[in-house]
């Protein structure tokens, strides 16, 4: 009985993750929209466009090989499996105990790399210059990850998210600068991982601009709603990571009953609307940076990162 | 010295006007190309006729302006591009259209004709297009470089060009530009036309500067014609141009804002521009306000509701102007793109004899309305800002302060708006006339040169954009910057694509 409903919630989870993603996107955008005075585009909008995608054909070139034909399949896996690890309305998930932070990272990076391939495999200097842009990124967003998933992982004495939640919303955790530096440190990489201003604009056409979207370039019909759709779920997965480290309050614990998962899911829609309109927001206040600013940025994320660990080292309550 | 002290020439042509042209030969050709090189006198223009080429000149005051003309003898001359390198692309542009060749030149590659055309040389001898080959780009040769090519068709909604970056990484090592694609063939269209039919077709030639390019075209016109136009059309103009002034510029600064992913100046400065052609739709009953101006006048009055929306939309330029400026000036990440960036140097700027902001951001404070001037400016008072640095920031900041200038003028345009007629009439025939004109548009000075025959229609007309030499420096800002900066150095120049291929 244990093991059906656990399946269940897992499937819930991996099920809501993927309706609300393009939901999220549709949210941000309208935000912005409206933060410029405009009216935007409507809710559903990236629903739309995804279907509208879907029916399209595929334009492959010529020279494209299989790599370029198997990645968004492979990308929209990793993606899927990465954010339905992240609890959203609810600890204890089944799989959360076969997968951990450094998994997700992990999943994350696969993600990355058959991308920057793909994007290089068809030979056009747009797919090169995004792919290049888009590996230096992540060689700098990567350890700063990684570094606050230790600084995040010492604290709670655990790498599974659901043990890392449960103790946040415990009282043990009480206020420790190493975790407001890390809610720093992640926020910054969630900006460069989702390609977002500062670090890139996906709403921008200037192609020798572009860092996500030039990788992409190439891609159209199914695939590129596909990529569209990976892109969505990151920046759910990356608005509930930080939520679940660090606001975990409302999330259901294991075997709660019904009462306690719909306060989930409400805190959980909370959190969101609640991330979506700070981004929104910080998008509009901020202009994007040149290129090799991004280093400096992500190098601040690692040193707060690394700062965070050093304290948690130099004393237990910090 | 004077503007020709030291050219020899045979004669001077009498009809032209109001500057003078003189016939030149190879000798008196070579030695105004010695004080191109030498600094003394500035390239304006360059343009072919049947057998000749004509070369505007002035003084680097801007406040003398001479033509120089040579008899082509074979179909060739000297050329200037040789040794004055902002000639280079008129020459080619002059080899297109005529098929008269610049002997002598580093550069003989096709530049307007794309080998698309079904003649070869429209405006010349015409004849069987040549055979199409390849085009050359300039090489460059290194370990690590590799070419990126950007364009025609870009991922917007802009205009047709193409850009061959060679980088090193993100750095770019050279770019070359290649345009022609929007040629619309309007040199040879306008031959044979009747007067307000080639003001129309001027008016089109950039469809951003449609008041500048009628502006300046009807001023030659009227020039050679040796028209007097009613005072109330002249200030009506005056406003005319000022309104599109304003207009463009709101829409470059938001536009360059844009390009650093700052949408919120592009949405507000969006505004403003809207405003800016609801109101010229108002006043004169077209957003762009085509076909406004003619020879001899303007071919509508100023509505009667369009002084008060005028006055209203000054108001709003001077409640909301100063907050988006803070806003420009108060947002670091913006200036840490802005500052520093695309940086012309005020040698290149003057070797080039770059006009508008481009000129004035890498302190050449030149500005037709000024120098040589025209009616009214001549009886209004306004300032030209100058600047020393040259980057991507400097060129926003003229604009900010043209914007500035410009509701100053209109202010005082319709402080001084006399009443009266709009339109002064034309004679039908008369001696063929020649007449010059130089209209400051937003992006830079508009050269107009016009000839008109006996039944004054037009027998030989060019129209020469600022663009011509502002796209070279184009090139030479990139130098040194990363890909990635691109696109917001070539906004912040913003070159007509239209006006320059025509």
């Amino acid at each position: 009985m244990n093991l059906v409903y656990g399946l269940l919630l897992q499937g819930a989870q991996m099920a809501l993750v993927l309706a609300l993603a393009p939901l999220l996107t549709g949210f941000v955008r309208k935000i912005k929209a409206r933060l410029l005075r405009r009216r935007g585009a409507p809710l559903l909008q990236p629903y739309r466009d995804l279907v509208r995608l879907l029916r399209k054909d595929v334009v492959l070139a010529e020279n494209a090989s299989w790599l370029f034909r198997v990645t968004p399949y492979v990308i929209f896996a990793g993606s899927w499996v990465a954010a339905s690890l992240v609890p959203t309305f609810g600890t204890g998930l089944l799989f959360s105990w076969t997968a951990d932070l450094i998994a997700i990272t992990a999943l994350l990076g696969s993600v990355r790399f058959f991308l920057a391939l793909a994007g290089m495999d068809v030979g056009t200097s747009f797919g090169g210059i995004g792919s290049s842009r888009e590996v230096m990124i992540a060689s700098f967003a990567e350890p700063a990850m990684l570094i606050t998933v230790f600084a995040v992982a010492m604290i709670a004495g655990s790498t599974q998210l659901s043990t890392i939640s449960e103790f946040m919303s415990s009282p043990a955790v009480g206020l420790r600068v190493s975790l407001g530096l890390g809610l720093f440190a992640l926020i910054m990489v969630a900006l460069a991982e989702n390609a977002r201003i500062p670090i890139d604009n996906p709403a921008t056409h200037l192609e020798l601009t572009m860092v996500h979207e030039a990788m992409v370039l190439e891609y159209s019909g199914r695939h590129l709603a596909l990529i569209d759709l990976c892109s969505e779920l990151k920046l759910l997965l990356y608005i509930s990571l930080i939520s679940c480290l660090f606001f975990s309050w409302g999330e259901a614990p294991p075997g709660a009953g019904l009462t306690a998962l719909a306060v989930g899911a409400a805190a959980y829609a909370a959190k969101l609307a609640l991330g979506g309109l700070l981004l929104a927001v910080f998008e509009t206040s901020i202009a994007k940076m040149r290129v090799f600013r991004v280093p400096e940025f992500l190098g601040i994320a690692l040193m707060l990162a690394l700062l965070a660990t050093l304290l948690r080292f130099v004393s237990g309550s910090l | 010295m004077a503007l020709l002290d030291g050219i020899p020439c045979s004669s001077a042509v009498t009809s032209h006007r109001p500057w003078p042209r003189v016939v030149v030969d190879a000798d008196g050709w070579q030695k105004a190309i010695d004080r191109l090189v030498a600094n003394e006198i500035v390239l304006l223009g360059l343009w072919g006729d049947a057998d000749v080429v004509h070369m505007a000149l002035a003084c680097p005051e801007g406040d003398a302006i001479a033509v120089i003309s040579l008899e082509c003898r074979g179909g060739t001359f000297p050329s200037v591009g040789a040794r004055h390198a902002p000639a280079r692309r008129l020459e080619r542009a002059i080899s297109d259209l005529f098929g008269l060749e610049a002997a002598g030149t580093p550069d003989d590659r096709p530049w307007l004709d794309h080998q698309r055309w079904d003649c070869a040389h429209p405006l010349g001898k015409g004849g069987r297009p040549k055979q199409a080959i390849p085009y050359r780009f300039l090489p460059s040769e290194g370990e690590g470089l590799h070419q990126v090519a950007v364009g025609p068709v870009h991922a917007g909604i802009i205009e047709p060009g193409h850009f061959r970056f060679a980088a090193n990484g993100e750095f770019v090592v050279r770019l070359e530009g290649r345009l022609g694609y929007v040629h619309k063939g309007i040199e040879a269209l306008m031959s044979g036309a009747t007067l307000d039919g080639a003001a129309r077709l001027a008016c089109r030639t950039s469809g951003d500067s449609a008041v500048a390019y009628s502006y300046a075209f009807v001023s030659a016109v009227e020039s050679a014609l040796q028209i007097e136009v009613p005072a109330r059309a002249v200030y009506l103009r005056a406003l005319a141009a000022e309104l599109e002034r304003l207009g463009n510029h709101f829409g470059d600064i938001g536009a360059i804002c844009n390009d650093a992913s700052f949408a919120l100046m592009h949405a507000q400065t969006g505004i403003l521009r809207e405003r800016c052609l609801r109101v010229a739709e108002t006043c004169f009953g077209h957003r762009l306000m085509m076909d406004l101006i003619l020879p001899g006048g303007l071919a509508r009055d100023l509505a009667v509701d369009g002084h008060a929306a005028v006055t209203g939309l000054l108001a709003e330029i001077d409640r909301a102007f100063p907050r988006l400026i803070e806003l420009y000036d108060k947002t670091a990440s913006l200036q840490d793109r802005t500052v520093g960036t695309g940086v012309v140097k005020p040698a290149y700027a003057r070797l080039f004899g770059a006009g508008g902001y481009v000129g004035r951001a890498s302190g050449r404070p030149l500005d037709a309305r000024r120098s040589p001037g025209y009616a009214p400016y001549r009886d209004l008072s306004f300032e030209v800002p100058t600047l020393q640095e040259g980057d991507v920031n400097a060129r926003v900041w003229i604009r900010i302060r043209e914007v500035e200038q410009s509701v100053q003028l209109i202010r005082q345009i319709l402080a001084q708006l006399p009443a009266g007629a709009i339109r002064a009439a034309l004679p039908s025939s008369g001696e063929p006339a020649e007449g010059l004109a130089l209209v400051e548009a937003f992006r830079g000075d508009v050269l107009v040169w016009v000839r008109l025959d006996e039944d004054r229609r037009i027998a030989r007309c060019h129209l020469r954009d600022a663009s011509w030499f502002q796209w070279p420096l184009v090139e030479a800002a990139i130098e040194g910057n990363i890909i990635a900066d691109f696109p917001l150095c070539n906004k912040s120049f913003n070159c007509s694509y239209s006006g320059h291929d025509l």
